[in-house]
C-alpha cells in the first residue's frame, strides 16, 4: 500500500521510499523514513495535495510523491 | 585561539521556519522581515556586531532540512558551512519539532567546528510542562545547549555568552560520533582509508571519514569535487550497492536511518515523555477545520484577498488625500518662492510633480503589506499555497508560487525575489517570467484615470475587471511557458506546514516600516531621477521659432480688453503652445519615431509617451498625460480636467487596448534588473521585455480587432 491511498484519520506504519536519490533525501530529511507512522490528517478541496502528521509536525505531499512512500496500516 | 583584532564568525544554521532570523533580530536588534512561512531567509545576511567587547560577524544561513538536500537556496546554506569557516556554528532548534530538527543536527556535528545548539521557542513546549534533560541533551551532542524564545527575547545573554565562550574554548566536537553497523563500517572504513591514500598530506582521519561518508550518502558536491578519482568514484559505487543489498534499502536511506537512530536515543534519554506539539497542533487542528474545509477552504482564500484589496484601497484613500493635499500646498510654495525660469520648471513641473504624484501611494503600500505580513506571520500563506497547489498545478505553476503571485499585487520586485521559495528552477522561472502580470500597486493608477475617462458610470468594476484579466494572464503566460519554453516533470509539492502563531505587533509594524521605506527609497532614487529626465526630455530642444511666434500671438490677445472669447483663444493657444513644445522635443522625436510601431493598436504619439516613460515606473504613466496635456498643476489620477481632456483623445475601445497593453507590457526598471538577478543572467530579462511585450501586443490589437466588429 502507498501514502497516497491512506483515508483521513488513518494512520500507518511507513516501511519504505521507492523513488530516485533526490526525492528519496528529501523525504528522508522532512522525518519521512521507515518505521515511523504516519496519519493523513486533511485534504486540499480537490483531493490533493495532502496534509500528513508525522514526527509531531505536519508535511504536505502531492499525490504524486505520496506514492512513492510504501506504507503499512496496523 | 582567536585573536581580538579579528571578527568572530558565527553561523545561524537551522530548518526553515526554526525561528532563527527572528531570533538573530533580536539579538543585533535589527529588523529583517520573518515570517511563519518556510523559507524566509534566501541569501546568507550579515550582520556585525560587538559581544562583550569581541566583534563578531554573524551569518544568517537560509533554512535547511539537511545537509544533502540539491535545492538552490539550501546549497547556499550548505557551500557556506562546508567551503568557507565558522568559529562558532549555532543550531537553532524548534523546541517543539525535535525529532526532525536533530537530524540536521547529526550532520552539522560531523562539521567538527563548535556547535551551540538552541532549543528555540522553548515557552511553547515548557508552558505545556515538557521537560527537557538539557545536560544529558549536551553530553549527547557533544555541545551546550541553550533555551531560548527568540519572539520575546529570552535567554538571549546566555546564548551571546556562549557563543564568545564556545568560541574562545574552541571545542571541536567528536565528529565520529554516530555508531553505524557492521557493514556501513566497514565501507567506510574502505572508502576512509582509499581516501587517506589519494590524500596523504593535507587532512586528518576525521575529515576522511566525513568524506567517506558524504560520498557514500551520494553528496553529489563532493562526488564532484572528487571525480577526477575513477578509483574512488568506482569504489563508492560498488561499496553503495553492496550496502543496499545488504540492507534491502537504498544507501543514502541506510545512513538516514542510522541518523533517524541516534536521534531517537537522543530523545529517550533527555525527554521523558514524548508527546509534545499535542496542543499546539490542537489549536492549529481546529483552525484548518475552517480554513482548510473542503468546500469553505477556498472560498475563504478569496474572501479574504478581496478583503485586503478593499482595505488597500478604501482605508489608503483618506491619508492619500492628505498627502496630496501636502503636496499640492508645498508645490504651490515652492512655485511663489521661485524666481519664474528653468529652475522654477524643473522643480516645480518636474521634480515636485513626479515625486509627489508617485509619494501618494504610500498609504496604499503599507496597508497591503500589513496583511502581507499578517498573512504570513500567522501561517495562513502557507495554507493557501496548499489549497492553491491543485488549480495552480493545472497552469504548470506550482502551490509556493501563490505567494509570489499574491506579493505582486503589491510590487513586483519583491515578489519575483519571493520565488526563490520555490525548489524546482522550472518552476520558479515559470514564477518569475509572469510574475510581472500581477497588477502591483504602480500600475493602479493607470487603471483609476482611465477607467474614470471612459467607463465612468462602472469605473470600480472596471478596475476589478483589470485585476481578473492580470490573474488570467498570469495563468495564461504561465501555460505558454510550460508548454513551450520549460517543457519538463511535475516538481515534488514537499513543504512543512508551520503550526498557526498570533504574530507579533512588533514583526508586523517592522514589515511595513521596512517596505513603506524601500519604497521612499525608490521614489528618492529612480523616480526622482525619472522625474528629472522626463522634465528634460520633454523641454529640449525648444523650438524657439514656433514657440516665439505663438508667445506674440499670446501677448498681442493679452492686450486686448478682457472678454470671454479673448481668454478662450488664449487657452487654446496655450495648449497648442504646449503640443508644439512637446512634439519638438526629444520625447516627442522619440515617441514619433516609436510611434508607427502602435500605430496598428491606434495608439497615437503620445499614447507613446506615456508607454515608454512608464518603462521607468509604472506609475509615470500618469505623469506623462498630466505633462503631455498640460495639466501639469493638478495630474493626480483624480483630476477631473485631466479625465476631459483625455477622454476627447481616443475611442473607448483603444482606451480599453490602451489597459490591456498598459497592463502587460515590458516590466519596470527595477522589476528588470531584479529578474536579472535573479535569473542570473540578462538573457532571461531580456526575454521577460519580449515575451510580456508580446503577450501585450497581440491581447490589444484583439481587444481593437475583434472589438471594431461589434462596434
Amino acid at each position: 500500500m502507498t501514502l497516497n491511498q491512506l483515508e483521513k484519520g488513518q494512520i500507518a506504519t511507513i516501511t519504505g521510499i521507492v523513488a530516485d536519490e533526490v526525492s528519496q533525501n528529501r523525504l528522508n530529511s522532512m522525518g519521512v523514513i521507515k518505521g515511523k507512522e504516519i496519519k493523513l490528517r486533511n485534504k486540499a478541496p480537490f483531493g490533493d495535495p495532502k496534509i500528513y502528521s508525522l514526527m509531531g509536525y505536519e508535511l504536505t505531499l502531492r499525490n504524486q510523491d505520496a506514492k512513492m512512500v510504501m506504507i503499512k496500516t496496523s | 585561539m582567536t585573536d581580538q583584532a579579528q571578527p568572530l564568525r558565527v553561523a545561524f544554521v537551522g530548518n526553515p521556519n526554526s525561528g532563527k532570523t527572528a531570533l538573530l533580530n533580536k539579538l543585533v536588534a535589527k529588523k529583517a522581515p520573518v515570517g511563519n512561512y518556510p523559507r524566509v531567509t534566501v541569501s546568507v545576511r550579515e550582520e556585525k556586531i560587538e559581544l562583550d567587547g569581541q566583534p563578531v560577524i554573524l551569518h544568517d544561513l537560509p533554512g535547511l532540512y539537511s545537509l544533502n538536500s540539491r535545492t538552490p537556496e539550501e546549497k547556499v546554506a550548505r557551500d557556506y558551512l562546508i567551503n568557507e569557516h565558522s568559529d562558532v556554528i549555532v543550531n537553532v532548534i524548534d523546541a517543539g519539532n525535535l525529532e526532525r530538527s536533530f537530524f540536521l543536527s547529526t550532520q552539522l556535528i560531523e562539521l567538527g567546528r563548535p556547535v551551540v545548539y538552541v532549543l528555540n521557542m522553548i515557552d511553547e513546549i515548557e508552558r505545556r510542562g515538557a521537560k527537557i534533560d538539557t545536560s544529558t541533551l549536551s553530553q549527547l551532542l557533544g555541545g551546550p545547549i541553550v533555551k531560548t524564545a527568540g519572539r520575546k527575547g529570552t535567554g538571549l545573554d546566555e546564548l551571546k555568552k556562549t557563543i564568545i565562550k564556545s568560541a574562545k574554548e574552541n571545542q571541536k566536537t567528536t565528529r565520529s560520533f554516530i555508531n553505524f553497523d557492521m557493514h556501513v563500517e566497514n565501507a567506510v572504513q574502505r572508502v576512509q582509508d582509499l581516501i587517506g591514500e589519494l590524500h596523504p598530506a593535507n587532512q586528518d582521519v576525521e575529515t576522511n571519514r566525513w568524506m567517506a561518508i558524504k560520498l557514500l550518502e551520494g553528496d553529489d558536491e563532493i562526488l564532484r569535487q572528487e571525480g577526477e578519482h575513477d578509483h574512488l568514484i568506482e569504489m563508492v559505487r560498488r561499496e553503495g550497492v553492496d550496502l543496499a543489498n545488504e540492507h534491502g534499502q537504498s544507501c543514502n536511506t541506510v545512513f538516514a536511518d542510522a541518523r533517524y537512530g541516534f536521534v531517537n536515543s537522543l530523545l529517550e534519554e533527555s525527554l521523558p515523555k514524548n508527546d509534545l506539539g499535542s496542543h499546539r497542533q490542537k489549536i492549529t487542528h481546529t483552525l484548518d477545520e475552517v480554513f482548510l474545509n473542503r468546500y469553505f477552504g477556498l472560498p475563504i482564500f478569496i474572501g479574504l484577498l478581496w478583503l485586503m484589496f478593499q482595505a488597500t484601497f478604501s482605508l489608503g484613500e483618506v491619508p492619500m488625500d492628505w498627502i496630496d493635499t501636502g503636496v499640492g500646498a508645498f508645490g504651490e510654495a515652492v512655485s511663489a518662492s521661485l524666481p519664474e525660469g528653468m529652475v522654477h520648471d524643473l522643480v516645480v513641473d518636474g521634480i515636485i510633480a513626479g515625486v509627489g504624484g508617485t509619494i501618494i501611494f504610500l498609504p496604499n503600500i503599507v496597508i497591503l503589506f500589513f496583511f502581507m505580513a499578517l498573512f504570513s506571520e500567522t501561517g495562513y500563506l502557507a495554507r493557501a499555497a496548499f489549497l492553491m497547489d491543485r488549480i495552480m498545478h493545472i497552469f504548470g505553476l506550482h502551490g509556493k508560487a501563490l505567494i509570489p503571485m499574491v506579493m505582486g499585487f503589491g510590487c513586483n520586485v519583491p515578489a519575483v525575489m519571493a520565488a526563490r521559495t520555490i525548489e524546482s528552477d522550472r518552476a520558479r522561472m515559470i514564477t518569475i517570467l509572469v510574475n510581472p502580470f500581477m497588477l502591483c500597486a504602480a500600475r493602479l493608477p493607470v487603471f483609476i484615470l482611465f477607467s474614470g475617462a471612459f467607463f465612468a458610470e462602472s469605473a470600480g468594476t472596471v478596475v476589478f475587471a483589470m485585476y481578473m484579466l492580470s490573474i488570467m494572464g498570469a495563468m495564461l503566460g504561465a501555460v505558454i511557458l510550460s508548454k513551450f519554453v520549460f517543457r519538463g516533470e511535475n516538481e515534488a509539492f514537499v513543504m512543512e506546514l508551520p503550526p498557526y502563531r498570533l504574530p507579533t505587533a512588533r514583526s508586523i509594524v517592522a514589515h511595513m516600516w521596512d517596505k513603506g521605506m524601500n519604497f521612499l527609497k525608490k521614489i528618492a532614487g529612480i523616480i526622482l531621477v525619472g522625474s528629472i529626465v522626463l522634465w528634460f526630455a520633454q523641454e529640449f530642444p525648444q523650438n524657439s521659432v514656433a514657440l516665439d511666434k505663438i508667445d506674440q500671438e499670446i501677448t498681442t490677445l493679452q492686450q486686448q480688453p478682457e472678454s470671454k472669447s479673448r481668454n478662450e483663444a488664449i487657452s487654446a493657444l496655450e495648449l497648442k503652445r504646449g503640443e508644439e513644445h512637446l512634439s519638438g522635443s526629444f520625447l516627442g522625436q522619440i515617441s514619433q519615431t516609436v510611434a508607427p510601431v502602435f500605430a496598428p493598436l491606434d495608439f497615437n504619439w503620445k499614447d507613446t509617451v506615456a508607454i515608454l516613460t512608464g518603462l521607468v515606473a509604472k506609475e509615470v504613466v500618469v505623469a506623462s498625460y498630466a505633462v503631455i496635456y498640460s495639466q501639469g498643476e493638478d495630474e493626480s489620477e483624480e483630476s477631473a480636467s485631466l479625465r476631459t481632456v483625455l477622454a476627447s483623445t481616443m475611442t473607448p475601445l483603444v482606451a480599453m487596448a490602451f489597459m490591456v497593453f498598459a497592463l502587460f507590457y515590458a516590466p519596470c526598471l527595477a522589476t528588470i534588473a531584479t529578474i536579472k538577478s535573479e535569473t542570473g543572467s540578462w538573457k532571461w530579462a531580456g526575454f521577460s521585455v519580449v515575451f510580456s511585450t508580446m503577450i501585450a501586443y497581440t491581447l490589444a490589437f484583439s481587444v481593437v480587432t475583434i472589438g471594431g466588429m461589434f462596434v
